[in-house]
């Protein structure tokens, strides 16, 4: 048999690198925690504060779960441990109630995280129109370590997203959740350079991206974005 | 399409309509005056005698929906728009709230008065920061100007508005998904019955309505159900947002009435395919509904003509495929999301979806067999009406719809090893097809041990 060498690594392209929402998270178990966990209190007092306003806008305490480990997130740019006991505390239930919760939704980063989570859309409407090349291509830019974890420099988390609910400007891709339309791979690199320089260019809508943490305060409840606008660029409606 | 005046879209050139002073000029919060004079039961009467049904997917008649909220209780009603849109293809709700927040404030302010309630959340998308944002402040605005918050326009009536953000999860889309998650817990679906209109959100009766529902709404008070009606077809009234995308020239959100033909909403409104190329498949409403063919394009995009032939109208998310496109990629793609997105609460969905993933994932790369074929079928008819929820129906139709329409290709794929379509191959596959001059089928004759097991990992 002659040997094969010339063949690449397998190419996780095909692979499932998404794993299913039931098994997302994966906090838990002793070996994990030392990675997951850092010392207490990360809720500052302010934080305390601005939780019970959190609180109070629902009728019971426990539906501000989601957004309180939001208030997490912006402080420490991540979801540890620590965060979920402190939150339980709020709360008055148990650590491991929050952590089934928190286990549950993505855009709550349980491992320590880039302060720019570039997500890139390969479903179909991108994928059409060149969303798998602009993912591998992120890839490549931004090296095996940002999928699921974070770069060297702690800028970078990579994401292959679901339908970010832009098929119109396929191929997308956000920072931070703020979304960059019809992006090509020259596009992608611009983007990626300029972070990388400091300076963070604008979104297509919503302005330039904040760091997670400031983005993780918004999403939390607590105000707005910055340098923003309300006004829409672009071509109005059709019909 | 020359008569029809967009309704929904009105505003959207309008770059002040964002604001209240825009919204107000240009009739805003009319439809709400209106309703306000007028006893709750009426409201709810105009709505049912306008027709309107929901846009979220399962076309619900809302003013039905809105007089099952029973009034006896001694519990508080609540209202939830649900502005989750994560269908894949589907992107109104997102340009419906960048451009015209108000609009759907008013139409839930409306909804609230008509089921008395007091209490009102919109269940926004974790990733929606931005439309967000939008909302955050046009709600902001209308506490302001009176139009939240207590004794409304003077009316004595009072409601509280509250933006929630999600955290990235499709299945929080699914009404008692949302509840839970509002709640605080898991997005995992409860059992129905009892119905949310009974028992909702803290089990309390609760309205949820899509976010272009809502937006029909003030149009509806203020022009009258009659004029609503007259609108699109007998049991489909009204003008609907088409969101296309994929292989078409001008991808956009679209309004037309109810009933415009796919043909006309793909080559007049967005512009035709691109290159000049031909429809080879394209879905109604989002990735949930079957795949219909370049045979079904003179069908016109409503509830009952769409059900007739053979697919749902869901959110009227059209994406488009052209004849250089692979379906059974589509179809894996489509698969794929749906193994991320299933919930994990019952069987047929969690272990289905990731089987049907991993199946549909050997064919197009060519290690597929034929018996795979009516496997995979079969995995999708035991999710489909098995499963706790709907996302599991939706995550069998494009696997049954394309295997029905384009089973030629399939089989193509299976006979040639690889896929036909396909300009790149993975790179382990296209070191193997390299020396078997495209049979990938032999692989243990090609690879070295210890490689076969590496790419069979890869495609298992
Ligand atoms: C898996 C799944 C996801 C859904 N996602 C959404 C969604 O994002 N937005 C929405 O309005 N409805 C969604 N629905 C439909 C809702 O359950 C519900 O029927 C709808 O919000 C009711 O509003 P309507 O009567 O105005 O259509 C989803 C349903 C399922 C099964
Ligand atoms: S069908 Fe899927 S998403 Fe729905 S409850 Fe079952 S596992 Fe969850
Ligand atoms: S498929 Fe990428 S935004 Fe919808």
């Amino acid at each position: 048999m002659t040997d094969v060498a010339p063949l690449r690594p397998p190419a996780k392209a095909v692979a499932d690198r998404r794993l299913p929402r039931w098994q997302t998270g994966q906090v838990g178990g002793e070996a994990h925690l030392e990675a997951v966990d850092v010392p207490g209190p990360v809720l500052s007092e302010e934080s305390r504060r601005l939780a019970e306003r959190i609180m109070a806008r629902y009728p019971t305490r426990r539906s501000a779960l989601v957004p309180l480990l939001y208030l997490v997130q912006a402080e420490v740019g991540w979801v540890p441990r620590q965060g979920m006991r402190e939150v339980a505390e709020l709360l008055g239930i148990t650590t491991a109630e929050v952590e089934a919760v928190a286990t549950f939704y993505t855009m709550l980063k349980l491992r320590p995280c880039g302060k720019y989570v570039i997500s890139v859309c390969t479903n179909p409407s991108c994928a059409l129109l060149g969303g798998r090349q602009l993912f591998e291509r992120a890839r490549e830019l931004l090296g095996e370590e940002a999928e699921g974890g974070v770069t060297a420099d702690g800028l970078f988390t990579l994401e292959e997203e679901e339908c970010l609910a832009a098929c119109d400007k396929a191929p997308v891709l956000a920072v931070n959740y703020l979304y960059f339309d019809r992006v090509t791979e020259e596009r992608l690199e611009e983007i990626v350079e300029s972070i990388r320089a400091g300076r963070v260019p604008e979104a297509a809508r919503g302005g330039v991206p904040g760091e997670l943490r400031e983005v993780s305060r918004t999403l939390a409840g607590l105000g707005t974005l910055r340098d923003a606008s309300t006004a829409l660029p672009e071509e109005g409606a059709r019909g | 399409m020359a008569e029809f005046e967009p309704v929904l879209t009105a505003r959207w050139g309008d770059p002040e309509a964002v604001t209240i002073d825009g919204y107000l000029r240009t009739g805003g919060y009319q439809g709400l005056r209106k309703a306000l004079r007028m006893a709750p039961e009426e409201v709810i009467e105009e709505v049912k005698s306008s027709g309107l049904r929901g846009r979220g997917g399962a076309g619900f008649p809302t003013g039905t929906k809105w007089s099952f909220i029973p009034q006896d209780t001694g519990k508080p009603v609540y209202v939830v728009a649900n502005f989750d849109e994560s269908e894949p293809g589907t992107f109104n709700n997102r340009e419906l709230v960048e451009r015209d927040p108000h609009q759907l404030i008013e139409g839930i302010v409306i909804c609230a008065y008509a089921v008395r309630a007091h209490t009102a959340f919109v269940y926004t998308r974790g990733e929606f920061v931005w439309p967000g944002t939008v909302l955050e402040r046009a709600v902001a605005e209308a506490y302001d100007r009176g139009f939240l918050g207590k004794d409304i326009l003077g009316s004595g009536f009072d409601l509280e508005l509250v933006v929630h953000r999600g955290a990235g999860a499709y299945i929080c889309g699914e009404e008692t998904a949302l509840l839970e998650s509002l709640e605080g817990y898991r997005g995992q679906p409860r059992l129905r019955p009892p119905f949310p209109a009974v028992e909702g959100l803290y089990r309390s009766p609760t309205v949820i309505n899509n976010v272009e529902t809502l937006s029909c709404v003030p149009h509806i008070l203020d022009r009258g159900a009659a004029w609503f009606a007259s609108i699109g077809t007998k049991t489909s009234t009204g003008p609907k947002i088409f969101s296309i995308s994929g292989k078409v020239n001008r991808p956009g959100n679209y309004e037309a009435p109810m009933g415009t033909t796919a043909r006309e909403l793909i080559e007049e409104y967005a512009g035709g395919v691109r290159e000049g190329r031909r429809v080879k498949a394209w879905t109604p409403g989002g990735s949930s509904t079957p795949f219909l063919t370049a045979d079904h394009l003179d069908t016109p995009m409503d509830f009952d003509s769409i059900t007739a032939a053979g697919s749902l109208l869901g959110t009227g998310a059209m994406i488009v495929l052209d004849e250089t496109d692979c379906v059974v990629d589509a179809t894996l793609r489509f698969t794929q999301f749906y193994a991320h997105e299933s919930c994990g609460k019952c069987t047929p969905c969690r272990e289905g979806t990731w089987w049907a993933a991993r199946v549909l994932r050997r064919v197009e790369h060519g290690l597929g067999r034929m018996e795979d074929l009516d496997l995979a079928f079969d995995i999708a008819d035991n999710m489909l009406f098995k499963s706790f929820c709907a996302l599991a129906d939706g995550a069998a139709s494009p696997i049954q719809s394309s295997l029905r329409f384009f089973r030629d290709e399939y089989e193509e794929h299976v006979r040639l090893g690889r896929c036909p379509l396909r300009a790149e191959e993975h790179p382990l596959l296209e070191a193997v097809s390299d020396r078997t001059g495209g049979a990938t089928g032999r692989l243990a004759q090609v690879l070295p041990e210890g490689r076969e097991v590496e790419l069979g990992e890869v495609l298992r």
